[in-house]
This record gives C-alpha cells, structure tokens and sequence, in this order.
C-alpha cells in the first residue's frame, strides 16, 4: 500500500497539469497563418538578410500580409516565386536579375599604396585609416567585408580585389551594402561589357596612383554605335539600358579596364 | 532583525556571496551557451528570473501541501521537474497570447529553461534550507538576479575576446571556460562574508 501514496499523488499531480495545459492551449491559443511555413519552404534559407527583414522566415510572414512582394528575394528561383504567387492567389510582375560586380581592376601591383596597413582584416575597419592602404579612394580594399556577409559562397578576393562568380551569385546586394567604398554595383545579368573602374579623380591623378584607372579619355564615348557610354565625373560609365554588349568601346579602350565577358 | 532587513541580506548573499553561476556551478549549460552576446544574456537572465521565482512560488506550495502531509519528500526532484515544465509552458502560453513582443523577445529561451538545473536547484535549496513562503520567493529572485549578473558580465568579457590576440589553440571554447574560471575565482573574494 505504501507505494501507491506516491505513484497516486504524482499520477494526479501530472493529470492535473496536464488537463490544465490542455485547457489552456485551447483558451490561449494563437491564430497562426499556416501560409507563412509554406512560403518559408519555398524561399532559400540562406537568411542572408539581403531583402532587409531578419532572415526568411521574417519575409515570410511579411509576404503572407502583404508587406513585401514575393519577388522581394532576388534568390528565390522562378518557379517558387510562381508557387509563392499561387499560394497567395495573386499575380507578380517578373522583375530583372541583377547580379553584383566589383567595379575595380587595381589588383596588387596595379594600384599604389600609401602605407602598409596592419589591422583587422576588414574592410570597414581599413576605411578608417584614411581611407585604407590604396592611394586610390574609389578603389577595392580587398580586406573582404564583402567575403563574409555573401551566403552564397559568391565572391572572393583574387589578387587584391574582390571578384564576383557571376554563376554562384543570386543578386541580393549584401555585398554591395556593406562595401565601404561603394565599388560593388548591381548590374543587370543579361549586361556583358563593364567599366572595371569607378575613381572619379582626374586622369593625371590617376596616371599616378594606378595602372588600371579610367583616366577619361573619351575614346569609348566617341567609338560607342548606341550612345550608350559616356564620361561624366572624369570615369566613363555605360547606360546599360542603351547598351547592345556589342565590346567597340572595350576594344577602344587604352587602359583595357572596359572589358567585355566572353560567353 | 526586521523581516525586510533579513530578506535584503538573503538577497545580498545570494547574489554576491553565493553566486549561482560562479559559485554554486548551477546553470552552466545556458551560462556558457547563450553569453556570445550581452543582449542575448540578458534576454535569457531576464527569462530565468521570472521562472525561478515563479518556480520557487510554486513548488514551495507542492513541498508544503502535497509532499510534506503524505510524507513523500524523496519524490521532490520527480514532482519539481514536473511542475517547472508545466510552468515554463504555461508561462510561454500566457506570454505568447498577450506579449507578443516578450514572446519574440525572450521566443527561443523560454523552453530552454525547462532544462536549467539552476531552476531545480532553487527548488531544492528552498527545501533544504527550510525557507518560508516568502523566503522561497526572494531567494528564487535573487538567484535570477545573481545569474544574470554571472552571465552578462561573461558576455561582455566574451565580447571582448571576439576581436583580442589570442593564441590559436585556445580560440573559441577554451578560452570561453578560462574566462569563466578567472570569473568564478573574483567571486571567490566574496566569500566567507557573513551577512
């Protein structure tokens, strides 16, 4: 008899809660949009951020009440931003894929520095010490602040500055946000000729300070058929709405930083 | 002694003297866990104080009126463990239909805490040392007040790590537990204090 007191005193101890709980999840429940874990799914995990919300469940819930547009992710594939759509019950307008691309060819021995820099390898903190170690202020400091924030595994530093892998690169412009110096810009996919230089310094300056500048010449502006590029601010920059990828002005060019990507 | 003046002292000793983390070694599982950072620490503390003082609420209550009149002491870890684990869940009930902020705030730490032995350790310190109801209480929030206070001031050391020069070999973890042996013994400094 002795030890039925205990095993009956917890049996009702434990029935008690138990019933309680379940009372209670009936009273206090929560009326969750079983939509959002759906659209989770069919985004890409990566939380990268890129979109701005705290990771993709975040976004989730921000589509499943409207806030954001599906397409709001740039690496969501096609398909899931249709099946998102179709959850939703809505139509969505196809947006352009962008991917980023670092607009610099001041790879080591190219582009002077000014002082040897021995601190955190980051850029933002390099920033800091005037304007870190290149005498170039517009140029890549290939410290890798862009490195650690992609999720994608879709840039890396290549002799001194950060190159993007067009292929591994899904658009969504954390890379561009975090660079101190704004050198990564977010171009449209389907654009194949790039001004590999964004220094908006003067050409003799330029001369000086690196092999690889834009020294606005205007070659590439008076050889263009569309129109499409021209030089303003001392760098030659492309309208890639005009341009037709057609590479005269990356023939042109005498610094050899247009360049077009072969296919 | 007045009764406030007594619980003041408990409180001062149970923070300082008797630290739960850095004396007691209880909680050393969130204590290492979640002190990356000096916010999350503190969500988590904040979390473990109002458990442990509602635990110590509750169970002083089972000790008193079910355990001690049937004369069934010895089931107390079965039954203590049952009710913080009714409690942690009815409390993330209860937060999540009329905080939502607190429930995103504290979201992941709150279940966590059904798993923290300095929960239980209050629990059974109370009995042991034979605390009244409201002894219980202030001694169940003055544990929460002294694991916070282990745990933020380990974070904010951890932060520091994050960017000083240290040998390779004890990056990470081991240095985590160095620190956290170098914290336990300043408090040593506390102790043979009498209040």
């Amino acid at each position: 008899m002795q030890i039925l007191i205990p095993v009956i005193i917890l049996g009702v101890l434990g029935l008690v809660f138990g019933t309680l709980l379940g009372v209670a999840a009936k009273a206090l429940k929560v009326e969750k949009d079983d939509r959002i874990e759906q659209i989770t799914e069919l985004l890409p995990g990566a939380n990268c951020g890129g979109c701005g919300y705290a990771g993709c469940a975040a976004l989730a819930e921000a589509i499943a009440k409207g806030e954001a547009e599906p397409t709001k992710c740039p690496g969501t594939k096609k398909e899931n931003v249709n099946k998102i759509a179709d959850i939703l019950g809505i139509i969505v307008e196809e947006k352009e894929k962008t991917v980023a691309k670092v607009l610099c060819s001041g790879t080591c021995g190219k582009a002077s520095v000014k002082y040897k820099y021995e601190g955190i390898t980051d850029c933002v903190a390099a920033q800091r010490f005037g304007g870190g170690e290149k005498s170039c202020a517009y140029g890549c400091t290939g410290y890798g602040s862009c490195v650690s924030v992609c999720k994608f595994d879709a840039i890396h530093i290549e002799n001194g500055i950060a190159v993007v892998d067009d292929k591994k690169c899904v658009g969504c412009g954390m890379c561009a946000e975090i660079c101190p110096k704004n050198v990564i810009d977010m171009i449209p996919a389907k654009q194949k000729v790039f001004v590999l230089c964004k220094s908006k310094d003067k050409g003799a300056v330029v001369k000086d300070i690196c092999s690889a500048g834009c020294v606005g010449c205007k070659l590439c502006e008076k050889n263009c058929p569309n129109g499409a590029i021209c030089v303003t601010d001392n760098i030659a920059k492309i309208d890639y709405s005009k341009c037709s990828n057609c590479g005269a002005c990356a023939e042109k060019c005498p610094k050899g930083i247009i360049t077009k990507a072969t296919l | 002694m007045s009764l406030f003046i007594e619980l003041v002292l408990l409180s001062l000793s149970t923070i300082l003297v008797n630290n739960f983390v850095l004396v007691k070694f209880l909680g050393i599982c969130p204590f290492l866990g979640v002190s990356k950072k000096v916010s999350t620490a503190i969500g988590m503390s904040l979390a473990v104080t109002f458990v442990m003082t509602v635990a110590s609420a509750c169970t002083y209550l089972v000790q008193a009126f079910l355990l001690e009149p049937f004369g069934i002491e010895y089931m107390q870890t079965v039954a203590f463990i049952l009710v913080i684990a009714v409690l942690v869940q009815f409390v993330e009930m209860v937060i999540q239909k009329f905080s939502p902020a607190l429930y995103n705030a504290l979201g992941i730490y709150l279940p966590l805490i059904t798993t923290n032995c300095a929960v239980l350790g209050v629990a059974l310190l109370n009995v042991q040392e034979g605390y009244d109801f409201i002894h219980s209480v202030v001694f169940g929030f003055s544990g929460g007040l002294s694991f916070m206070l282990g745990i933020v001031l380990f974070a904010g050391v951890r932060e520091r790590l994050e960017t000083a020069d240290i040998p390779k070999a004890l990056h990470g973890f081991p240095i985590a537990l160095i620190t956290a042996g170098l914290i336990a013994m300043a408090f040593l400094g506390f102790s043979g204090m009498k209040f």
